[in-house]
């Protein structure tokens, strides 16, 4: 397919995020991370293994009128090292960034450890990481010390929806 | 030199430095001298003791180190009787306590409990036992032992002995003697072995433990020998837990066949460790929980920044 025909599958949005170099396969993934199946006047394209020069293939996401917050923007980061936000206004791209992960994650996944405190109810504790390792990704809790690894932390984000 | 504890927490061993642990030694063996008769060092101070899980050594020597220091106790131990059987959260019950004391000790059941309490308290916290995870001033007193009876911790070979998948006590301790020169051995039933987290830890803070099934092997290679309780309510079944519990014991006879090793213990014990060795020479496991005590002090009075003479 040549490029020209394959920038027309994907539609222009006048204002919004286009998560672009999504790992292959795991747009779908992004998509249910940032709860958009409940986005609902906003237009949003979805593209799966589309060509892509830096990576051969890649996936694509792009959500009209939506800007990431941080923690949204460390969740893709967690499942998609690679991928970069593209902020578009009045349809141009004005700011476009690699996501990074923090060295500390709030917030974003339960700590797989049951017997956690971050993990009892009521409690007014929010779960907390330190990124110990990039590549491979491994968190340690710092509650309870209990230390994840990449296909966990992928379990427990998504059990956490 | 300052005291760098001054206002501080203690919550685990992982962040502290040999000289840090050394000087709380220090400091403990200053206050045998207080350890019988007493100071007014701590006078009109009072520790919140704050046990929800059971304890007998580290609930009753903090409150004789508190009151040692001339200072008071107020607390539970257990959650019966306290608000938390309305449904109060932990965190309530902690900012509660926290306006009527200066300092609080808490053992609970959840990993990282200590931890939270930090963040939500300006008060020192120490933890007397966090679930499975940390139990740092039981390793004080254990290193504090270690370093009386050996002279010094360094140039020794040390074996862990016993459950040590879900002992908080040995994960301590195991982290403690990572600051230190020493031959660790681990010696455990199989299916209570270390958790490989904590092993990979060790190797990447500089030890190099040698993982052992065979006790009376370990035992002959070892100075000095940390046994601790098999603990049954970690076994799925009744049936499994007997299998292993009846296979691991260290009596008398063991002992004296593998040239008596000095024995420590944090106690409670079970059957892991038959009372025929109790009046050995090298049976520690009692003055070590005395060592409770000077420790305790020195912690204790450390945090609160006192002056005790």
């Amino acid at each position: 397919m040549t490029k020209e025909k394959q920038k027309m599958k994907i539609t222009r949005i006048k204002s919004g995020t286009a998560i672009d170099h999504i790992t292959p396969g795991s747009a779908l993934k992004v998509f249910e991370l940032l709860d958009l199946e409940f986005v609902e006047n906003n237009s949003i394209t979805i593209a799966i293994r589309v060509d892509s020069k830096k990576m051969g293939k890649k996936d694509l996401l792009k959500i009209e009128d939506k800007f990431l917050t941080p923690t949204e923007s460390a969740m893709i980061a967690l499942i998609s090292p690679e991928a970069t936000i593209n902020i578009i206004k009045s349809f141009e791209v004005t700011e476009k960034h690699p996501v990074e992960l923090p060295e500390q994650l709030t917030g974003i996944f339960d700590c797989s450890n049951p017997n956690c405190i971050s993990n009892q109810d009521r409690e007014p504790i929010e779960s907390k990481f330190q990124v110990t390792n990039k590549d491979p990704l491994t968190v340690r809790c710092l509650y309870c010390d209990n230390m994840m690894e990449e296909t966990q932390i992928a379990h427990q984000l998504i059990k956490d929806r | 030199m300052p005291n760098q504890f001054a206002g501080a927490d203690f919550i685990t061993i992982r962040d502290k430095t040999k000289d840090q642990l050394e000087g709380m030694m220090d400091r403990a063996e200053e206050m045998e001298k207080y350890r019988h008769n007493g100071t007014d060092a701590a006078r009109g101070l009072l520790m919140g003791t704050l046990f929800f899980e059971p304890s007998t050594r580290t609930r009753l020597s903090f409150q004789a180190a508190m009151k040692r220091l001339g200072g008071d106790t107020i607390g539970f131990p257990s959650s019966e009787g306290t608000s938390v059987q309305k449904g109060e959260t932990l965190a309530d019950t902690l900012r509660t306590v926290s306006q009527y004391v200066n300092i609080i000790v808490m053992r609970h059941p959840s990993e990282g409990s200590a931890k939270l309490a930090t963040e939500l308290l300006d008060i020192p916290v120490i933890n007397g036992g966090d679930g499975s995870a940390n139990h740092p001033t039981q390793t004080l007193l254990d290193l504090y032992t270690i370093r009386k009876e050996l002279g010094e911790v360094d140039g020794h070979t040390i074996a862990l002995a016993g459950d040590l998948r879900y002992s908080r006590t040995t994960r301590s301790l195991s982290r403690a003697l990572s600051n230190y020169d020493v031959e660790l051995i681990l010696n455990s039933p199989s299916q209570l072995r270390m958790k490989k987290d904590l092993l990979y830890e060790l190797k990447n803070r500089g030890l190099d433990p040698v993982e052992s099934d065979d006790l009376e092997h370990s035992l002959t290679e070892a100075d000095l020998v940390y046994a601790t309780r098999i603990q049954k309510e970690r076994f799925p079944n009744l049936a499994e837990y007997e299998k292993v519990a009846h296979a691991y014991e260290i009596d008398r006879d063991l002992l004296e066949r593998t040239g008596n090793p000095l024995l420590l213990h944090p106690l409670p014990r079970v059957t892991e460790l038959n009372t025929n060795v109790d009046d050995l020479e090298n049976s520690l496991f009692f003055s070590q929980a005395g060592n409770g005590i000077p420790v305790r002090m020195a912690l204790i009075s450390s945090l609160l920044d006192l002056t005790v003479r």
